[in-house]
């Protein structure tokens, strides 16, 4: 199994060491022709406008939307704003899944935090399923989804923060961040079908 | 209840989301849209470029909270301000206006000559300038969550930006060689906390982000100092200090991606326009050298 991660601005090295970590093979994508004979993909953190930018100037937008129609795609808080439908400022998007999503929703860095997430999907790994360290920073929300994109976890307030849409996954936290590789162990199942 | 840990988590971690990107100077709303539009991951927002404070002599300050705050109305990316060395209660001001990361800077006066900031009472992360490794774990051991490297700000010169990443690489490749018994008085010789010399020394590389600063002007410096090891660049008077900062912004911001692709930085060099006119660091008489401050 080969796993790239978009690799023009953010946390690219933190996905590559959690996926090297877990045996993965993994590729650093940072133009269209890296693309090849990858299995799926991580678009990482970062800023968004930057990353959108850097893809539409090197002709990756479409390759990335080709990619993700039968591939499974994996968006970690930027790569989550990247993958969606719609979000409420105007900047390069892949469209891919059926989520809204509003950027910088909790405020400011002040207002970035961690806390236990409750994610029942992340049941395969242990026979418990402790609550997952979940990494927030300036992140975005899934303000909705639709079609059949369906919720992973939410916070307690009810406000979404990991959709799976068949074989696409956006998360608005760091499991990069973390020392616990489920979510990454979780998306190499999808990868090979298995979940 | 948040936890002093998870502050730091996160902290770290926003610095960790702006690596391989660039970090522009701008003064007006006006510039930081530019900036945005270019690419950049985020911008510092300040009343006058290095270029400019060096020029005008006299004693550099936080800037204006009024434009501080246009900035960041102006603009959807991490806004950074600076705070001069030492100066607590202009980093208290900065935390107030939620300004997403505090640049403790040498660039500015320095408010104490003995003392930085203890950062660890501030929630609002701080990056700080380091000429080596123990400078720069002295930060990181009063709270600093992300370093730059300073280079000699305002110049255009690149050469000291170089000769400090040089230095801070240098350190870590010796400190990783070393056999265990050494490792106490390395810590001793460079001034540098123990436990963070221990951590630097596991982990290979610096415990948080290092971005390199002062004296990058063209999209080749960037990828000089990227290929230099570092993660990401600040760029202060070269972006609005040359003759069309648009397209130099954008320009150094893909070489900061494509730092190992010659033919790609071969064409994002081509037809840029003037770069900032710059000051050969070796005709600055060492008094009005800004690097040297910070202890």
């Amino acid at each position: 199994m080969r796993i790239g991660v978009l690799a023009l601005q953010g946390a690219f090295i933190e996905h590559i060491h959690m996926l090297s970590g877990m045996g993965v093979e993994t590729v650093a994508v940072r133009l269209p022709a890296e693309l090849g004979g990858l299995d799926g993909l991580i678009i990482p953190g970062g800023e968004s406008t930057t990353i959108g930018k850097l893809a539409v100037a090197y002709g990756l937008i479409d390759p990335l939307r080709s990619f993700g129609q039968n591939k499974p795609i994996w968006g970690t808080c930027a790569g989550a704003i990247l993958l969606a439908k719609e979000i409420r400022q105007h900047q390069p998007l892949l469209g891919l899944m059926d989520i809204v999503v509003a950027r910088n929703a909790f405020g400011r860095q002040l207002d970035s935090f961690v806390t236990p997430l409750d994610v029942p999907a992340l049941l395969f790994s242990k026979a418990n399923n402790p609550p997952f360290p979940a990494v927030f920073i300036r992140a975005p929300i899934i303000d909705s989804i639709s079609g059949d994109a369906r919720v992973l976890a939410s916070l307690p307030d009810g406000r979404i923060v990991a959709v799976r849409q068949k074989h696409l996954l956006a998360t608005s936290f760091h499991p990069e961040l973390t020392n616990d590789n489920r979510f990454h162990q979780y998306f190499s199942m999808m990868v090979a079908g298995k979940v | 209840m948040v936890q002093k840990n998870d502050i730091f988590t996160v902290n770290k971690g926003l610095a960790q989301m702006l690596k391989g990107g660039v970090i522009m100077d701008v003064v007006t709303a006006d510039h930081a849209k530019i900036a945005e539009d270019a690419g950049a991951v985020a911008v510092m927002a300040l009343e006058r470029v290095p270029a400019d404070i060096r020029a005008s002599g006299g004693v550099a300050r936080m800037s204006d909270p009024e434009l501080i705050l246009k900035i960041m109305d102006s603009v959807s990316i991490p806004v950074m301000a600076k705070c001069r060395i030492g100066h607590f209660v202009e980093a208290q001001i900065l935390e107030s206006l939620g300004v997403d990361y505090i640049d403790e800077s040498e660039v500015l006066t320095p408010a104490d000559e003995a003392h930085h900031i203890n950062k660890h009472l501030f929630k609002v992360p701080f990056v700080c300038g380091c000429r080596n490794l123990g400078e720069a774990l002295r930060r990181v051991g009063e709270g600093a969550a992300m370093i730059r490297t300073k280079g000699e700000a305002g110049t255009g010169d690149v050469v000291e930006a170089v000769r400090h990443a040089r230095a801070v690489m240098g350190d870590i490749r010796h400190l990783t060689t070393l056999p265990d018994e050494e490792i106490m008085a390395f810590s001793k010789d460079i001034g540098a906390p123990y436990e963070l010399i221990l951590e630097t020394r596991k982990l290979g590389r610096m415990p948080v982000v290092n971005f390199a600063a002062g004296g990058i002007a063209t999209p080749a410096d960037a990828a000089l100092m990227m290929q230099l090891g570092v993660d990401g660049v600040f760029v202060g008077s070269g972006i609005f200090k040359s003759g069309d900062p648009a397209k130099r912004a954008a320009a150094i911001v893909k070489a900061t991606t494509h730092y190992n692709d010659p033919k790609i930085l071969a064409e994002v060099s081509r037809d840029l326009g003037e770069p900032m006119v710059g000051r050969q660091i070796s005709s600055i008489p060492e008094n009005d050298l800004i690097a040297s401050r910070g202890w």
